[in-house]
């Protein structure tokens, strides 16, 4: 396949990292779900830089962001799918 | 591939890569005599740091361990050791020279400076003049003692880079290489899978006493979330948010398969043979490689995002990366480009060999980046106030 555009970790993750440098909203992303071996399409929302995240399903305020497969923290906005998540979103649960 | 390097056999059976003769100061106040004697004795060289005064406890204990690890490393052929009053200097002296390697000591007080300076001096040219005439011979990958730590990471470092790492530490723990890992506040919210990684229980219970002591010192000093300090600033840019996704990234550079083997206090020599070892440390790169040579490993991979350039006076710094634009931006820091991972133009077991077969030549002699840019960051721990 040709160079994807976003990487997942697991496929029960809800974010996925933008590997190329530029992403501009309404662009119809590729991603490559590294666990499963799996391809999937996106549109960005936002204009996504180089290794920030993208989300895959839309997330409500309070839901718990997966990476990894794993727990990476609570959104603290809603983001829609496709759209950037971040600090402005998303913030830790430890400290 | 051939799985063996040159390098350096020393007086106590332990395997350098670098011939290093350095001119170590016990304290802040002996830095100047020291550069002086290195700039004097061209081919040595001073570490230079700002503490040695009025630590106690714990934090002396520490200092002292670090002082004497860094001269005991069997990257450094031989020592002299500059402090400002005989006794403590001694103590530095007397704790390298268990290794059986060349080592002396010379006080400030009662001679000045610049009467230290000359008899350092003759001491650190006779010690040069030694050391030149080392040989490398060749070696077993089984005889190789590895250090991993990442910094200024982004989230190319979790997909790509740290697990090339973690490749190459599965297939160098297989062969019987000491490994070591560190970081212990990077791994709050990974903590519990990383506990699973331990070789037995009690090991596993040993790592999480480690971790939760850490935390609690943040808890008991944090005045916000640490967000900018950890994760930091850069790592923030590089797209990484939150400590949790910063520490899941991390544990990818212990594979998948290597346990590890015991948990290190900062400093501290592995003492269980072969394997891997969680070392307590800083996640401050400078901090973290400096405490990791102190405890005698010879070679570093530092895997970066964003592009950190840290080196080691002793120690050479493998840095890899895979973010595109940092292997555009900063090629003059990077030994190896991994961003092929993310195009999916290599396979991750490709990448391990490829660092794996780059480590081999370093450890042979290959000069790191770090090393010809003259990175030399030699930072020492201190865990609280001096009284």
């Amino acid at each position: 396949m040709s160079a994807p555009d976003f990487l997942v970790h697991a496929a029960t993750d809800t974010v996925g990292v933008v590997v190329v440098e530029t992403v501009l909203p309404g662009q119809t992303l590729t991603g490559w779900v590294m666990d499963t071996d799996r391809t999937i399409a996106v549109a960005a929302l936002d204009a996504v830089p180089l290794g920030h995240k993208l989300a895959l399903t839309d997330i409500a305020e309070s839901d718990t962001v997966i990476k990894y497969g794993h727990d990476i923290g609570r959104a603290v906005a809603p983001v829609r799918r496709g759209g950037h998540v971040h600090v402005n979103n998303l913030k830790t649960k430890r400290w | 591939m051939s799985l063996r390097f040159h390098g350096y056999r020393r007086e106590n059976g332990r395997v350098g890569v670098r011939n290093h003769v350095i001119i170590l100061p016990l304290d802040d106040l002996s830095n100047a005599a020291s550069e002086a004697v290195a700039n004097t004795i061209k081919g040595t060289l001073a570490l230079p740091h700002p503490y040695g005064r009025l630590q106690f406890g714990a934090d002396l204990a520490l200092h002292f361990r670090t002082l004497i690890g860094t001269g005991a490393n069997p990257n450094v052929a031989a020592v002299v050791v500059i402090g400002i009053e005989p006794g403590w200097t001694q103590r530095v002296v007397d704790g390298i020279a268990k290794t059986g390697k060349p080592v002396a000591g010379f006080a400030i007080e009662g001679n000045g400076d610049i009467a230290t300076i000359a008899a350092a001096s003759r001491a650190a040219k006779d010690f040069l003049q030694q050391a030149s005439e080392a040989r490398r011979e060749e070696i077993g990958m089984d005889e190789l003692w590895i250090s991993v730590k990442c910094g200024e990471s982004d989230t190319t470092s979790g997909l790509a880079s740290n697990p090339t790492v973690g490749n190459f530490l599965d297939k160098a723990d297989a062969l019987g290489a000491t490994t070591c890992f560190g970081e212990t506040s990077e791994l709050t919210g990974a903590e519990q899978v990383c506990a699973t990684r331990a070789a037995s229980p009690e090991i596993a219970a040993k790592f999480l006493a480690t971790w939760t002591a850490y935390n609690d010192f943040i808890l008991a000093h944090k005045t916000d979330d640490l967000s900018e300090s950890q994760p930091t600033k850069g790592n923030i840019e590089g797209g990484l948010t939150t400590i949790e996704e910063k520490a899941f990234g991390n544990l990818q550079k212990i594979g998948r398969e290597a346990r590890f083997i015991d948990v290190l206090e900062p400093a501290e020599a592995p003492a269980r043979g072969a394997g891997l070892y969680f070392m307590d440390t800083s996640s401050a790169a400078a901090e973290c490689v400096t405490l990791q040579a102190a405890a005698g490993f010879v070679v570093h991979l530092f895997p970066t995002g964003q592009g950190n350039v840290i080196g080691n006076p002793i120690v050479p710094v493998i840095k890899l990366t895979a973010n595109p634009r940092t292997v555009r931006t900063m090629a003059e820091h990077i030994d190896l480009d991994v961003s092929g991972l993310l195009r999916r133009e290599l396979s991750l077991d490709a990448a391990g060999d490829r660092l794996l077969e780059l480590t081999l030549r370093t450890a042979s002699g290959r000069l790191t980046a770090a090393e010809a840019l003259g990175h030399r960051e030699f930072v020492l721990t201190k865990l609280y106030r001096s009284a």
